[in-house]
């Protein structure tokens, strides 16, 4: 999908030769597929530019050290820079000494504001915090509705006054209600709005005035592009704001926008929301989010998908029969219905280290298509079958080539490629032994 | 005699050309062209696209100096942009699908589409087959009664297929002339969310064989180059019609739709400018270009 910085920088980098100290042109051709790198990721183009030119003053004159190649470690000095720059100072909420420590969630129109209060009502209470939400968005039909059944899907209390029309008001008057009830945060969902709207912005500005929050977090969709700057240039100087969370994390966009926004605002990213599920809402991990912008490849996001898409228990349960070879067609099927499930296959791709430039080519040898074949044709089998793959014979093979819309050379071929597997994991089973790792038996046609 | 002269006459041409080729030729400075294609990136038209546009510009031989190349861009990017696609929904009844990833503001979009169609004197009907966001479906019921339109609904978690299909229906037996459904909002990555879309679309397709369908794929003016990978697997999973820029009221430029409409040859057919009701229009790609580049004063 995107050119990833490894793979266009891989040539450059067996072009320059090993010398003693970075020079300006080593240099100078590594920033420029660096540049376009954070282009392509939605990094505003001033930042960009302002960054590159940042490293290249750090960069030229360094001494090169022996294990790098001087493109290598000119990536790293940026790498290294923006994880430095994302890492921020300040890392968590700031709590107020006497509760109830108000926090003004802002944004813009769909940066996910509302799912992103219900998330932080559960983290907090996860916590043992009693947080209270508060429904200020009087203006989208049926946004208080929402908040009130998020709110109840994590078992936080919501305060709305039905028919207000003044949204300071309801803030003002959460507040009380707050200290009655002994809640020890009070979450304000503000409406949405549009950051040269004017009106609006004063508005929210007020808003501050009024209730005095501890934080004002901004909401950020990662799929921003370059009007980042200027949409959080304004919140900041309109509004003011302490930190930023991060929403749709759990796409493909390369989050550029994250960038501009921290440094444009000068305040770090308190944490990031990924998926539907209210429970996505995860600390920042600053090196994760620098490797993704570069687009040089995210393996610990990679694995975490992994983990949250594959049982623990149908894993440990695989590595058994893995072990005493009885690995079977029904065993593989459901292999392939894992690996499905993590994603589509070329973003899958896009996060491993190496092969992130070479996605595009990859997705042809690994469509998604040739895994629903190999399904149809598992599908198509008798349990016997699929428990013992040698009953196949040639009318079988007919048949289940005719039952999944395949060809018997398909059915073949994939019968071939799971004995080859069996081989393979009784001889990565030996491997194992001898303290070696293994890898991933499947070869992909 | 007239040779001559003939030949005399190009001479002078040829003189004159030369003098003013020196004029003009004061090659366009570098300084323009990297001016020209940071105002593209500025505005998400994204790298490659910027690139191929100036490629294009630096092949015309008429853009010779900095008055004409402005011009020369503009006609480039109207071309990669195409006619205006208006939508297409006669002769009724006809169905519009709503999609889109989280937050572009698909539902806001029905209401307005809704209003701009009522006012033409068409009778709509909504379908609430957002049947996962909490409270998405009271929202259009919202703008339904805004609107003054018919709605069909089913309880939240209710199958999504099941209600477009329940709309087609009551679009069939109360003489409706245009059918929107509300899609939930979907990350273009998650697979089984693209499934349960295409199963949607096959109940349309089905129900309204030989109709009218569009299939609007709404992008938030502010997204920068993720939106083309949202259309290009919008595109493949449902054969995406068109495209709604929504939230152009903003300071973002949504120059991602020219990239989208390079690669992927989907048109923009309406675009959001507001919050009210009438914050809907027909996209017009002149002055899309020109809120891009406005004409040099």
């Amino acid at each position: 999908m995107f050119e990833a910085l490894q793979g266009r920088l891989q040539t450059i980098i067996t072009q320059l030769t090993g010398r003693g100290v970075l020079s300006e042109a080593d240099v100078d051709v590594v920033l420029r597929e660096v540049r376009l790198a954070l282009l392509e990721a939605d990094v505003n183009f001033k930042v960009a530019k302002a960054f590159v030119d940042r490293i290249k003053a750090a960069a030229v004159g360094q001494q090169v050290t022996k294990h790098l190649a001087p493109g290598q470690q000119v990536v790293k000095l940026v790498h290294e820079e923006l994880v430095r720059l994302l890492g921020g100072t300040a890392r968590d909420l700031r709590f107020a000494d006497r509760p109830p420590t108000i926090i003004l969630l802002v944004g813009v129109h769909g940066a996910g504001k509302t799912t992103t209060a219900a998330k932080l009502a559960a983290r907090l209470k996860r916590r043992g915090r009693q947080p209270l939400l508060v429904a200020t968005d009087l203006r989208r039909p049926a946004a208080v509705t929402q908040l009130q059944v998020v709110g109840e899907q994590v078992g936080a209390p919501v305060f709305s006054q039905p028919g207000a029309t003044d949204p300071i008001a309801v803030a003002r008057a959460s507040l009380r209600d707050a200290e009655r009830a002994g809640h020890d945060v009070v979450l304000i969902d503000a409406a949405g709005r549009q950051h040269a709207d004017d009106e609006l912005m004063t508005e929210l500005r007020a808003m501050r005035e009024a209730v005095q929050p501890h934080n004002v977090v901004l909401v950020v969709d990662a799929m921003t592009g370059q009007d980042a700057t200027a949409m959080a240039g304004r919140f900041q100087a309109v509004v003011g704001i302490d930190g930023l969370i991060v929403t749709k994390l759990d796409g493909d966009a390369r989050g550029g926008a994250v960038l501009s926004v921290v440094e444009v605002t000068g305040r770090p990213v308190l944490f990031v929301g990924t998926g539907e599920k209210l429970d996505g809402l995860e600390p920042f991990h600053p090196d994760r989010m620098a490797s993704r912008i570069l687009g040089m490849g995210d393996v610990l996001t990679l694995i975490e998908k992994a983990e949250e898409t594959i049982d623990a228990e149908a894993a440990a349960e695989m590595e058994r029969k893995l072990r005493r070879a009885e690995f079977t067609l029904d065993d593989f099927r459901e292999q392939l219905r894992s690996v499905r499930k993590m994603g589509p296959l070329d973003s899958l791709i896009g996060m491993i280290p190496g092969l992130a430039g070479r996605a595009a080519g990859l997705a042809g040898a690994v469509d998604e298509r040739s895994l629903g074949r190999v399904e149809a044709i598992i599908n198509s089998m008798t349990p016997d079958e699929r428990a013992r793959p040698d009953i196949i014979d040639g009318s079988r093979r007919r048949r289940i080539a005719r039952g999944s819309g395949t060809s018997i050379q398909d059915v073949n071929r994939l019968l071939k490629q799971f004995e080859e597997a069996k081989k393979l994991i009784k001889r990565v089973g030996e491997f194992e032994r001898k303290g070696k790792r293994g890898k991933f038996p499947f070869r992909l046609q | 005699m007239f040779d001559r002269l003939r030949a005399g006459l190009a001479r002078t041409r040829e003189a004159f050309t030369a003098r003013l080729d020196q004029v003009l030729a004061q090659p366009l400075s570098r300084a323009v062209f990297d001016e020209l294609e940071a105002a593209l990136i500025e505005a998400d038209v994204g790298v490659p696209t910027a690139s191929a546009i100036l490629d294009r510009l630096r092949a015309r031989r008429d853009v010779r100096d900095a008055r004409s190349v402005r011009g020369a861009l503009r006609e480039i990017i109207l071309e990669l942009l195409g006619e205006a696609a208006p939508l297409r929904i006669d002769p009724p009844p006809a169905a519009i699908i709503m999609l889109g990833v989280n937050g572009v503001g698909k539902t806001t979009t029905i209401g307005k589409l809704a209003h701009h169609l009522s006012r033409q004197g068409k009778r709509v009907l909504l379908a609430a087959a957002d049947t996962f966001r909490a409270a998405a479906i009271d929202q259009l019921a919202i703008w339904a009664q805004r609107v003054g339109c018919e709605i069909v609904r089913h309880a939240p978690g209710a199958d999504p297929a099941a209600v477009v299909f329940d709309a087609i229906a009551a679009l069939r037996a109360r003489a409706i002339d245009v059918l929107i459904a509300d899609t939930a909002g979907r990350l273009h990555t998650k697979v089984n969310l693209m499934e349960e879309l295409k199963k949607i679309n096959r109940v349309v397709a089905r129900e309204m064989a030989d109709r009218p369908v569009e299939r609007l794929l709404v992008l938030d003016a502010s997204t920068g180059q993720n939106a083309i990978a949202q259309a290009r697997t919008f595109k493949d999973a449902v054969e995406v019609t068109g495209l709604v820029l929504a939230k152009l009221d903003g300071t973002a430029k949504g120059g991602v739709v020219i990239a989208i409409a390079h690669e992927l040859a989907i048109p923009v057919k309406l675009i959001g400018t507001g919050e009210t009701l009438d914050d809907l229009q027909p996209f017009d790609p002149r002055q899309f270009v020109d809120a891009l580049l406005p004409p040099t004063p």
